[in-house]
């Protein structure tokens, strides 16, 4: 049985990147050393995001246009899932529209869980779906909210066509408490850097690497690049050195652009590797929780066509510098702003209307007529086209992927929004299909009558009475209208 | 020939004052304007066959059902509809008398609309909800917001500068403000220049907050029966119904790429019908002059196209032209319009009948038009991809 390897793979960042800056002026008062870690920006979702719109973020751009029909398995990892029972992996399962036995599995609880997923997904022999993400808070004021960035990443493994091949695994379970999260509790509980570096890092990493190695055969100098966790460059240059590789091959773990984004972060800097890799090189991969995980990936004579995809993708969410410090906190939900009494209006889901809609909402699923062929959302009883207007079974249309256009829009300032003011209008898509629709991620001044759009997956409304949130499409400006 | 042009007389007109009316309770309203309508008439409440009560939100105003207006005036157990749709409501409510007694199926009816808007805690239009499936996918919208897509769409298919179009929008307001000051009945009784409306903070791209009408209490209604009966009872000087028309959206305007949210697809509709009711051939030449819903700015300047009184394309050179003006060819909101009384839905569209009435007997004082013969009304609920409008003409049945 041959071991599947990674066929695809694409990381997602959320646009948003909050400037350190703007973090260490807020709280210097309270905690002047903070001003070490204040370079850069790190990422933030938007309001409308989470871990499962990151997750499936992540991987639709990594399954692209790829037919969808054969993938049975998907495997979603994250410290920060948002809810504690409702599958992640069920939700992104069906935004992906991967119909059909989907055997789709959640693994959490510890920033190795996205690893954790690749070797368990590696396991099987048909084609599997790894997606990790994560949005994890930080108390204010702390270092980790320098630190941290949110994030997802996403591979596609498959026995053909593979862009990298599995050499070897090594895990490693130690119950080694460098940090940790409480069950309900918003945030971690770190212990001091110095002994998770001593204890944790030098005594665990070399044990992984030379594992890993002695596995496969295979030396440290034979070793093209390397994924470490992330941490500071100084620490993992000794650790290179120490481990009989030069620290140049080290992985740069996107401290300086993105922060230390969890599960999904060993991914995310892999597909970065890839991504600068050429054919036949040796990739380590390596996390680190509660013990650890390291891989051994050797690329293959398919890489440089992935790595012209992959820089498409990476263009589709250019960053975006954000100083407000006050909107992050309000996102998160650490800072109570005042919407005014339009905020209080309450969100509840009706579930049993939602599931008849599942597919609508979720998929993104609109109606094709069968008498007039007008493509239309939703689907609906009797054809929207006032010259036909029939009544026949509409076939399904998925309109996810389709390009959008805006039709009409306005920005508006009085309905509510956690980030006003709220965009919305009427947008079309390629095949014709036409709905008032949400505007995210689009700078106000850029917005105008016949913006390109893509659509995107987002959280739709927060129930915070119930602890629910629901999800839908909402139109983003395509990739090259940001500079439009 | 079917319609109801000239079967019905409206005997009895009466307006609450509107406003911010802290001091009374919806019921209150509801007297204030029934009591200055029965004495206009001669008639009182024991002598209505029938009653529409139109009234729009539920909460934090009088509650569902027919029996808030059956309370506040006592009504001796006629029976009485509650009618609600959108900003059409008030209109909705004198349909249902007007068509009950062009029917035969009485003799006396009344329509009255009522809403208490100021009980909410904040400015603007509480929000509703469409629906459990639909609340599940549409945007959290805003009335400003749903209208101000007609202005990004209206200047993308006219190519209509920007600052054309705010310049116009302003100029919509200006005038109804103008309008409205003189009205002792009107909530915003204050002229306003156009430095002023066109610097106004934003509230949905591109419409400031001058774009916007007010929000405020306020109840209208009307006494109606057939004219030979209004004769009987002594009326030598009658107002009559030359049209009363309903246009409700079926959903292809917000899903079919048909229409391009540049103008309102159910007021053209609306207009054309009822102007077909009433025997007009060319709207800008036979009706005097206009009470529609300028609920934002750009809705008062599309709806001039969509009902004729401008050429597609052109109602924002006809604006600024002063065509809309007390002294222009078409005067419109005469009485200050929803931008000076507000908007409480259930009543508005009776209380622009009123202004009509008024005019139509020379009873509008300050206001007064020189001989007007024909007015005609408007309302348009919801928004422009999804709306219920309805347009009225009026006219003297003497």
């Amino acid at each position: 049985m041959t071991r599947p390897g990674i066929v695809d793979a694409a990381a997602y960042v959320p646009a948003m990147r909050l400037d350190r800056q703007a973090i260490f002026a807020a709280n210097s008062w309270a905690n002047p050393a903070l001003k070490g870690l204040a370079r850069g920006a790190r990422s933030m979702c938007n309001w409308d995001e989470d871990s499962i719109t990151m997750g499936v973020e992540a991987a639709r751009r990594c399954l692209s246009d790829r037919p969808r029909e054969r993938l049975r398995r998907l495997y979603f990892a994250s410290t920060t899932p948002p809810f504690a029972d409702r599958q992640s992996a069920a939700v992104i399962g069906e935004a992906l529209n991967l119909t059909g036995n989907l055997a789709a599995v959640d693994l959490a609880n510890s920033r190795n869980a996205g690893l954790q997923a690749f070797c368990e997904a590696a396991r099987g022999s048909d084609p599997a779906l790894v997606v990790s993400a994560d949005a994890r808070l930080a108390r204010p004021g702390s270092a980790q909210e320098l630190q941290y960035g949110h994030g997802g990443a996403a591979m596609l493994l498959d026995n053909k066509d593979t862009i990298a091949d599995m050499v070897a695994e090594y895990r490693l379970s130690q119950d080694f408490v460098d940090q940790f999260r409480g069950s309900g509790e918003p945030f971690d509980y770190r212990w001091e850097e110095r002994w998770i570096r001593d204890r944790g890092y030098r005594a665990i990493l070399p044990t992984l690497v030379r594992g890993v190695l002695e596995r496969a055969g295979l030396s440290p100098e034979q070793l093209s690049r390397a994924v470490l966790p992330a941490a500071t460059p100084r620490m993992t240059a000794a650790l290179a050195k120490g481990l009989g590789f030069a620290a140049e091959r080290v992985q740069d773990s996107r401290l300086g652009d993105v922060g230390d984004t969890g599960a999904p972060h060993p991914l995310l800097l892999a597909v970065d590797a890839l991504a600068q890799a050429s054919p036949d090189e040796l990739i380590l991969v390596a996390g680190f929780a509660q013990g650890g995980i390291a891989l051994l990936l050797r690329t293959t004579g398919k890489l440089p066509e992935w790595q012209a995809r992959n820089a498409r993708r990476t263009a589709l969410s250019p960053p975006r510098v954000e100083r407000a410090y006050t909107k992050y906190l309000s996102f998160s939900g650490l800072l109570p702003m005042d919407f005014g009494m339009r905020a209080e209006a309450d969100a509840k889901t009706q579930l049993s209307a939602f599931d008849r809609h599942r597919a609508e909402l979720t998929g993104f699923i609109g109606g094709r007529c069968p008498v007039c062929g007008t493509v239309q959302f939703p689907r609906s009883g009797r054809c929207v086209n006032p010259e036909c207007n029939a009544e026949a079974e509409q076939e399904p249309v998925p309109l996810a992927e389709q390009p959008g256009e805006v039709s009409s829009f306005t920005q508006d300032w009085l309905a509510y929004t956690p980030h006003p003011p709220l965009q919305y209008g009427l947008a079309a898509t390629a095949e014709g299909a036409r709905a008032l629709m949400e505007f995210t991620e689009c700078p106000l001044e850029r917005m105008r009558v016949g913006l390109k759009l893509r659509f995107v997956f987002r959280i739709h409304a927060i129930d915070s009475q119930r602890g629910y949130r629901r999800y839908f499409w909402k139109g983003a400006p395509a990739s090259g209208e940001e500079k439009a | 020939m079917a319609g109801i042009c000239d079967k019905v007389a409206i005997v009895g007109m009466g307006c609450s004052r509107f406003g911010e009316r802290w001091d009374c309770d919806a019921e209150d309203l509801m007297l204030e304007a029934f009591r200055e309508a029965s004495e206009d008439a001669g008639l009182g409440a024991e002598q209505l066959d029938a009653a529409w009560f139109g009234c729009y939100f539920d909460d934090a105003s009088v509650g569902k059902s027919a029996l808030p207006l059956a309370n506040a005036l006592r009504l001796r157990n006629i029976p009485v509809t509650r009618v609600e749709n959108m900003c059409a409501t008030g209109t909705e409510a004198l349909r249902g008398a007007v068509y009950a007694v062009a029917a035969g199926a009485c003799d006396i009816a009344l329509a009255l609309g009522v809403e208490k808007l100021k009980d909410t805690g904040y400015g603007g239009l509480p929000t509703g909800t469409p629906g459990t499936f639909t609340e599940q996918w549409r945007p959290n919208t805003s009335s400003p917001g749903s209208f101000a897509q007609l202005a990004s769409a209206y200047r993308a298919r006219h190519r209509v500068r920007k600052e054309d179009l705010k310049r116009a929008m302003a100029h919509v307001s200006w005038k109804s403000h103008r309008n409205g000051a003189i009205n002792p009945k009107a909530h915003l009784r204050k002229a306003v220049d156009l430095d002023t409306i066109i610097g106004a903070p934003m509230v949905a791209e591109p419409l400031g907050l001058f774009d916007c009408c007010g929000v405020s209490d306020g109840a209208a209604c009307a006494i109606v029966t057939r004219p030979e009966i209004a004769r009987e009872l002594g009326k030598t000087e009658m107002v009559t119904v030359k049209a009363l028309q309903l246009a409700v959206s079926n959903g292809s305007e917000a899903g079919h790429q048909g229409w391009d949210g540049s103008y309102i697809h159910c007021g053209r509709l609306a207009g054309q019908r009822a102007l077909a009711e009433a025997g007009v051939r060319n709207a800008k030449k036979e009706v005097d002059f206009i009470e529609v819903h300028d609920c934002f700015s750009i809705t008062e300047l599309v709806t001039m196209e969509d009902l004729g009184f401008a050429g597609e394309g052109d109602g924002w050179r006809a604006v600024l032209d002063g065509a809309f003006d007390r002294d222009g060819e078409t005067p419109c909101q005469i009485d200050g319009g929803l931008k000076c009384f507000g908007h409480p839905i259930g009543a508005s569209g009776l209380r622009m009948a009123y202004e009509v009435y008024l005019q139509l007997l020379g009873r509008a004082g300050d206001r007064q038009l020189p001989s007007p013969a024909l007015g005609l009304t408007h309302n348009l609920g919801g928004e422009p991809a999804r709306c219920v409008v309805s347009v009225a003409v009026f006219g003297r049945g003497d």
